[in-house]
C-alpha cells in the first residue's frame, strides 16, 4: 500500500507536468484578455517540433527550445487573428489547433513517412538525487522538467503576475483595455507579449510529452490534454497557485488509472472508465468552481480604440 | 502664456466631420470650460488632445512647440492628463495600483512602497483616499478622485475632465470645484468639459463653445451672462420641454409596495419601496447615479427578480411574472441602455415586433407582412429616420430611442417606465422624447421617469420622488422641489418620510 | 507634418461595395493557394499541378464528382448543427461528440432492427440517432444554463469522453466475433440507406443533409423561434428585455444542434460504413465549426462551404494518391481557408479612402 501512494504520488508529479506548463501559458492568455483555444494544436504542434528537431539534431535540448519557439509563433499567430483583427476567438483559436493538428501530421508524415517502425528518440532521464532514501526517494525521482515547472515556472508565474510592472499590466489589460490604454501602455504590446509567452509554455508542455514522457510522436500524443488545461485554469481562478492544485488533481486522477490498469485488476467495467474519469472530475471540478468563477472582465472581447 | 494651442483641428469618421477646423486655447492656471451640447465635438476635440483620436488635419501646440501627439503616453509626456466620462480604471485592483499602471519605472513592484508614494502624492494634492483599498468597493465620486490622482502623479500640468459632474451629487460637485480652483493656484491648468451652464459660469474663467463641430469662439466667463451662453451653444435662446399642465388623477394605476430587491452581488439594493402613480401622472425618480435606479426600473421592467413586495398595475399583481406578461398587462418598458434594449445587428423591423412575437405569428411561422407594415407605420408615426430593413446599429442615438419608444408607446400602455429616456442625446432628440412623454401622460397613462439629470426631474414631472442607497428618502409636488432641497435629499443628508 | 497630406486609409463603413461579398472567397482561396504552396513544395510537388488535382481532378469523373457529395453529406449535417448554437449565442464545440452519439445509437438500433422493414427501420434509427445527439448535448447545456458553466469547455471536455466510450464498447460488447477487429456488428440490410445513384456511394444521408439546410433556413428566417434565437445570439440583454425566455432559446437551440449532430452520425454508420468504427469521424465535428463560420451562419452558406470542403477532402485523397503529398493537405488547406477568410470578413467593414 505505501509503495502504491509513493508511486502514485510521484506518477501524478509526472502526468501533471505538461498539463500544468499549458495550463499556466493559458492563464497568462486568459489574464490578458484572450481565450487561447488553439492550445490543444500548439501542445500538438510543440510535441511534434520537438520531437523532429531532436531526432534531427540530436540534442534534446535544442528540440525542446525550438518547440518553446514554435508555440511562441503559434501564440503570435492568435494574436494577429484575434488581437489585431479583433477575429472572435472561439473561432480562430480552434483555427489555429485545427491547422497546427494538420500542419504536424502532414510534416511527420513527410519526413517519417516511409517508415515500418515508429520512429522513436532516447528520451529525458530522471534525475534520482535522493535515491538511497526511502519513499523520498522514489519521489524526488523526476524529470529535470517537472522540477522546474513545480520549482521555478509556478512561483515565477506568480511573481510575474503579482509583482511587476509587467504583471500589472497584464491584468489591468484583461479587466479594463480602456485603463491600460488611457495609462499609456499599448493594450495590442501587452496581448502580443502574453500570447507570446502561453504559446510557448503550451507548446512546452506538448514537448514534454514528446521527449520525456514517450520518447516519440504519435496522433494520439495530446487527446484533449488542452481542453483539459483550459477547464483547469477556470477551476484554479487564473491564479498560479490554484491551477497548479487543479493540475494534480487531474495528474492524480490520470496516475490512478494508470496505476490500476498497470496492477492488471480484473474489473467488472472496462478500462476505458479510468481514461475517461480524469475528463469527467475536470467537468466536476469546473461546476464546482461554477459561480464563483471569476472570468476576467474582457476576456473575449478585442480592442479597439473607436 | 498659452499653455495648450490646437490650430485647425479637423477629425473626420468616415463621411461624418465631428470636428471642423477647431481653433482653441489654453492658458497657464486658469479653468477653461469647453461647452457644448452632446454631440458638439467637445469630447473629439479633447480625444485629440489626448492621443486618444488623430486628427486628420490640424496642429497641436504645448508651451508654443508643435508636437504630434499619437496616443495617450505621448500625451502623458507633454503632461496632460484626462479623466474620461468612462473611469479608465480597473476594479479590481487596488487604488495604488490603478495610479501606477503604465507609470511604474521599475520591473519589480514592491507593495508597501507604492502605495506608500501614492498616499503621499494623495495628500499632497489634497486628495481624500485610501492607497489600499480596491477600486471597486469606491463610490463615484472617490473613484474620480482616483483618476485625477492619477493624472497628477503622472507630473500633469494640464487636466482634462469630461463632464466630471454628471455622476456626482451636488454636495460632491463643491469638493470637486474646490480641489480644482486650489490646484489651479499651484499653476495646473484644467479644461472642464460641459453642457451645464450654471457650473460653467461658477467656475471657468474662460469659456469656449462647439457647436456641430465648429468653434464659436471664446468669451471670458465674467463677461456673459448664461442666457448669452446658451444662446452661442445651441442657436437659440430658449430650450426645453416644460410641463405645462398637471394632468394627475386621483386613480391610482400603479402601487408599489415594500419593494426589495438584491444586485447582482447579492447585496440589498432597493429597500422597502413604496410608491404610488396615478392616471395621467408623471413622477420624476431623482437620484444619483448608482443607488437602485437601475435595479428599481428592472424590477418594473420583470428583469429582476425581487426578494419581497409586491407592483399592482390595476389591480393585478406582477410579481412572479415574466417580461412578456408585464407587457401584456400593460407596462410599457423602456430600456435604460438603448444598445441593451435592441439587438443592433437585427433589422428595424425585426427590433420593432421583438416584444411582441406571439401577435406576429401562427403556429410559430412569422406573419413576416403584418410586421413590415407595423414597421412602416410607426416609423411615420414616430418620425424615425430609417427604413425597416436598417441595421439598428447604423442608427444614430436619437433615431434608437424613438424605436424602442414606438415599440413601447404604440401599444398604449398604461404605465410607461422610463429610465434615463434622454442621455446621450442631442437636444432635439431629447425635446422629443420628453413631449412624447407629456402626451402619454395626457392620455392618462402613469409615466414613472427615472433621471439623474436635475433639469429633467423639475421641468418634467408632476411629483417627485428621491432615491437614496435603495431607499426612497423623500416625496414631493413638483412645485415645492428645488435643486437645493433635492440635492440634500440625494446626497442622505436629509430624509423627508 | 503629414497630417495635411492626403493619405489612403481604411475607414470603417456599414455599407461595403458590392463586389466585396462574392470576392472573400476568391481572394481567401488565392491566399491560401499562396500560403499552402511553400508545404506543396516541400513534399517535391509542384503547387499548380497540385491544386489541379486538389480542385478539378476531382470534378473530371462521374463517379469522382458523386464522391465529393459523399463527403460533403456529414459536413453538411455538422455545419448545420453548429449553425444551430453558434446563431444563438451557444459556442457548442461538441459537434464530435454528438456524432458520435449518434453514430452509437444508429449501430445499436440498425443491429437490433434485423427483419424490420426499411421503411420502419429507417426512420427509427435517425430518430434514435438525433435522440442520442441530443442527450449527450443535455448535460453541457444544462450546466450553462442552470450553473454557468461555460459550454465552450465542457463540450469539448464530452467529446474525449464520448471517443473513450465508442472505445469502450468497440474493445468490449461490440467487437467483432468473427474478425476481432475493433468495430461492432454490422447492421441489418433493411437499415442501410438506400442508394440515389447506382454504382456509387451517395445515399439517403444526403437527401438529410439537404432537408437539414432547408430546415435550417426555414426556422432562421421564417419561424418566431428563429428570430428569438437570432435575438438571443446577436443581443441577449435585449432578448431578455423582450419578453423572450433567454435560457429555454439556449438550451433548445443547443438539443436541436446536437441532435442535427446525432443524425450525421446516423449517415455515417448507416449510409457508409455499416459498422461503429473509432475512426468513423475524422474530425468531423471541428470542421464543422468551420463551416458554420465561414458559410456566415447562414443556411445555404454553409451548404455551399460544406460542399466546397467536400471537395477538398476528396482532392486531399486524389493528390495524396497522385502526386505523394500527405493526405493531411486537406486539413490544412480548410484550416487557413478559414483563418484567412477571417482576415478578409474583417476588410469587409472598412473601405479604402483618400483623405
Amino acid at each position: 500500500m505505501e509503495l502504491f501512494l509513493v508511486n502514485l504520488i510521484a506518477a501524478t508529479l509526472r502526468v501533471s507536468t505538461p498539463i500544468l506548463l499549458a495550463a499556466i501559458g493559458e492563464t497568462f492568455t486568459e489574464r490578458a484578455g484572450i481565450l487561447n483555444l488553439g492550445i490543444e494544436g500548439i501542445m500538438f504542434f510543440g510535441a511534434f517540433v520537438g520531437f523532429f528537431v531532436a531526432d534531427a539534431s540530436g540534442s534534446l535540448w535544442i528540440g525542446f527550445l525550438v518547440a518553446i519557439l514554435s508555440g511562441v509563433l503559434s501564440g503570435i499567430l492568435m494574436g494577429l487573428l484575434s488581437v489585431s483583427l479583433g477575429v472572435n476567438q472561439h473561432v480562430s483559436g480552434l483555427g489555429i489547433t485545427l491547422l497546427l493538428t494538420g500542419l504536424s501530421l502532414y510534416l511527420f508524415r513527410l519526413v517519417y513517412g516511409g517508415r515500418s517502425t515508429p520512429p522513436s528518440i532516447e528520451p529525458f532521464q530522471q534525475l534520482t538525487p535522493f535515491n538511497d532514501i526511502p519513499i523520498i526517494g522514489p519521489i524526488t525521482q523526476q524529470y529535470f522538467l517537472t522540477y522546474v515547472t513545480f520549482l521555478v515556472i509556478i512561483p515565477l508565474a506568480w511573481w510575474i503576475l503579482y509583482r511587476t510592472r509587467f504583471g500589472l499590466n497584464i491584468r489591468a489589460v484583461g479587466e479594463n483595455p480602456e485603463a491600460l490604454d488611457a495609462a499609456g501602455v499599448s493594450v495590442y504590446l501587452i496581448r502580443y507579449l502574453t500570447l507570446g509567452i502561453g504559446g510557448g509554455l503550451m507548446a512546452a508542455g506538448g514537448a514534454f510529452l514528446s521527449l520525456a514522457s514517450l520518447g516519440a510522436f504519435s496522433h494520439g500524443i495530446i487527446s484533449g490534454r488542452g481542453w483539459v488545461a483550459i477547464a483547469i485554469v477556470i477551476f484554479g481562478n487564473w491564479d498560479p497557485i490554484r491551477v497548479m492544485i487543479g493540475a494534480l488533481i487531474f495528474g492524480g486522477t490520470n496516475a490512478l488509472q494508470l496505476r490500476l490498469q498497470a496492477m492488471g485488476l480484473q474489473l467488472p467495467i472496462p478500462y476505458e472508465t479510468f481514461l475517461a474519469l480524469p475528463y469527467i472530475v475536470t467537468i466536476i471540478a469546473l461546476v464546482l468552481a461554477g459561480r464563483n468563477a471569476s472570468y476576467p472582465a474582457a476576456l473575449l472581447k478585442p480592442y479597439k480604440r473607436e | 502664456m498659452n499653455i495648450v494651442e490646437m490650430k485647425n483641428i479637423t477629425k473626420q469618421f468616415g463621411d461624418l466631420t465631428a470636428n471642423d477646423n477647431v481653433d482653441f486655447e489654453l492658458r497657464k492656471g486658469e479653468i477653461h470650460a469647453l461647452l457644448g451640447e452632446n454631440g458638439a465635438g467637445k469630447t473629439t476635440l479633447m480625444r485629440i488632445l489626448y492621443g486618444l483620436y488623430q486628427q486628420t488635419s490640424g496642429d497641436i501646440l504645448i508651451n508654443g512647440k508643435k508636437i504630434v501627439i499619437n496616443s495617450p503616453k505621448d500625451a502623458i509626456a507633454n503632461g496632460i492628463g484626462m479623466v474620461t466620462q468612462h473611469f479608465a480604471l480597473v476594479p479590481p485592483m487596488t487604488v495604488a495600483e490603478n495610479v501606477i499602471l503604465g507609470y511604474n519605472d521599475r520591473f519589480v513592484i514592491d507593495r508597501a512602497s507604492i502605495e506608500k508614494k501614492v498616499g503621499e502624492a494623495a495628500e499632497q494634492f489634497g486628495l481624500d483616499i485610501n492607497p489600499k483599498s480596491l477600486v471597486r468597493h469606491l463610490s463615484v465620486g472617490q473613484r474620480q478622485r482616483v483618476e485625477i490622482l492619477k493624472a497628477l502623479f503622472r507630473n500633469a500640468r494640464v487636466l482634462i475632465l469630461d463632464e466630471p459632474t454628471a455622476v456626482l451629487i451636488p454636495q460632491e460637485v463643491d469638493v470637486l470645484f474646490e480641489t480644482l480652483t486650489r490646484l489651479c493656484k499651484e499653476d495646473l491648468s484644467v479644461i472642464f468639459i460641459s453642457h451645464k451652464l450654471d457650473e460653467v459660469t461658477k467656475i471657468t474663467n474662460r469659456v469656449t463653445v462647439l457647436r456641430d463641430g465648429k468653434s464659436f469662439g471664446t468669451v471670458n466667463t465674467a463677461d456673459v451672462t448664461q442666457n448669452q451662453l446658451a444662446a452661442m451653444m445651441v442657436g437659440r435662446e430658449a430650450f426645453g420641454v416644460k410641463r405645462e399642465v398637471n394632468t394627475s388623477s386621483d386613480d391610482i394605476l400603479l402601487e408599489i409596495k415594500n419593494l426589495s430587491a438584491l444586485d447582482n452581488q447579492g447585496l440589498d439594493c432597493l429597500k422597502n419601496i413604496n410608491l404610488t402613480i396615478h392616471a395621467g401622472e408623471i413622477l420624476g425618480i431623482a437620484g444619483v447615479g448608482g443607488n437602485g435606479q437601475s435595479e428599481l426600473a428592472e424590477t418594473l421592467c420583470g428583469v429582476r427578480p425581487v426578494s419581497s413586495g409586491e407592483i399592482i398595475l390595476d389591480g393585478v399583481n406582477l410579481i412572479g411574472k415574466n417580461p412578456a406578461e408585464f407587457t401584456k398587462a400593460g407596462m410599457g418598458r423602456v430600456p435604460e441602455d438603448r444598445h441593451e434594449g435592441v439587438v443592433g445587428d437585427l433589422s428595424v423591423y425585426e427590433n420593432l415586433a421583438l416584444e411582441y412575437l406571439d401577435e406576429y405569428s401562427n403556429n410559430g411561422i412569422l406573419d413576416r407582412k403584418a410586421i413590415r407594415k407595423n414597421a412602416e407605420d410607426l416609423i411615420k408615426q414616430f418620425q424615425i429616420k430609417a427604413k425597416p430593413n436598417d441595421m439598428i446599429r447604423t442608427l444614430s442615438g436619437g433615431n434608437m430611442q424613438k424605436v424602442l419608444l414606438a415599440r413601447v408607446l404604440s401599444r398604449e400602455p398604461k404605465v410607461v417606465i422610463a429610465p434615463q429616456p434622454t442621455r446621450g442625446l442631442d437636444v432635439g432628440a431629447t425635446d422629443y422624447v420628453r413631449e412624447q412623454l407629456i402626451k402619454q401622460s395626457k392620455r392618462g397613462a402613469g409615466v414613472i421617469m427615472i433621471s439623474e439629470d436635475l433639469d429633467e426631474i423639475l421641468s418634467v414631472s408632476d411629483r417627485i420622488a428621491v432615491i437614496y442607497e435603495g431607499e426612497i428618502v423623500g416625496i414631493l409636488p413638483a412645485h415645492e422641489a428645488t435643486p437645493e432641497r433635492l440635492g440634500l435629499l440625494m446626497s442622505g443628508a436629509v430624509k423627508e418620510n | 507634418m503629414a497630417m495635411t497630406k492626403k493619405k489612403l486609409r481604411l475607414v470603417k463603413t456599414d455599407t461595403p461595395p458590392f463586389w466585396v461579398k462574392p470576392a472573400i472567397p476568391v481572394l481567401a482561396l488565392i491566399g491560401t493557394f499562396i500560403i499552402t504552396s511553400g508545404l506543396i513544395l516541400l513534399s517535391n510537388a509542384n503547387p499548380f499541378e497540385t491544386y489541379y488535382y486538389f480542385l478539378f481532378a476531382p470534378l473530371g469523373s462521374r463517379v469522382s464528382t458523386l464522391e465529393i457529395l459523399v463527403k460533403a453529406t456529414p459536413l453538411i449535417l455538422t455545419g448545420v448543427a453548429v449553425t444551430f448554437a453558434f446563431a444563438t449565442g451557444y459556442y457548442n464545440i461538441g459537434a464530435e461528440g454528438q456524432l458520435y452519439a449518434g453514430a452509437i445509437a444508429a449501430a445499436g438500433l440498425g443491429v437490433a432492427l434485423h427483419g424490420v422493414p426499411a421503411i420502419i427501420a429507417i426512420p427509427v434509427m435517425i430518430l434514435g440517432g438525433f435522440i442520442a445527439g441530443m442527450a449527450w448535448a443535455l448535460i453541457p447545456a444544462l450546466l450553462k444554463i442552470k450553473l454557468a458553466v461555460d459550454e465552450v469547455v465542457t463540450t469539448l471536455l464530452m467529446n474525449s469522453i464520448m471517443a473513450y466510450i465508442v472505445s469502450a464498447l468497440l474493445n468490449g460488447p461490440w467487437r467483432d466475433p468473427a474478425s476481432g477487429w475493433p468495430q461492432s456488428p454490422e447492421i441489418s440490410p433493411t437499415a442501410m440507406f438506400f442508394k440515389i445513384v447506382p454504382r456509387s456511394r451517395l445515399n439517403f444521408g444526403f437527401v438529410i443533409a439537404i432537408a437539414a439546410i432547408l430546415i435550417l433556413w426555414i426556422i432562421m428566417t421564417r419561424t418566431s423561434f428563429g428570430l428569438k434565437m437570432r435575438a438571443v445570439g446577436l443581443g441577449k440583454p435585449a432578448a431578455k428585455f423582450a419578453g423572450i425566455s433567454v435560457n429555454k432559446t439556449i438550451l433548445i437551440a443547443a438539443l436541436v444542434s446536437g441532435g442535427v449532430a446525432g443524425v450525421a452520425g446516423v449517415a455515417e454508420v448507416a449510409g457508409i460504413q455499416f459498422h461503429l468504427i473509432g475512426e468513423l469521424s475524422p474530425g468531423y465535428g471541428y470542421t464543422g465549426v468551420i463551416i458554420a463560420t465561414l458559410g456566415s451562419l447562414n443556411a445555404f452558406g454553409v451548404g455551399l462551404a460544406a460542399i466546397f470542403f467536400g471537395l477538398v477532402d476528396a482532392g486531399a485523397q486524389t493528390v495524396s494518391r497522385a502526386l505523394g503529398v500527405p493526405v493531411y493537405l486537406g486539413e490544412i488547406t480548410q484550416a487557413t481557408m478559414l483563418l484567412v477568410a477571417l482576415g478578409m470578413l474583417l476588410l469587409q467593414r472598412y473601405k479604402i479612402r483618400r483623405m
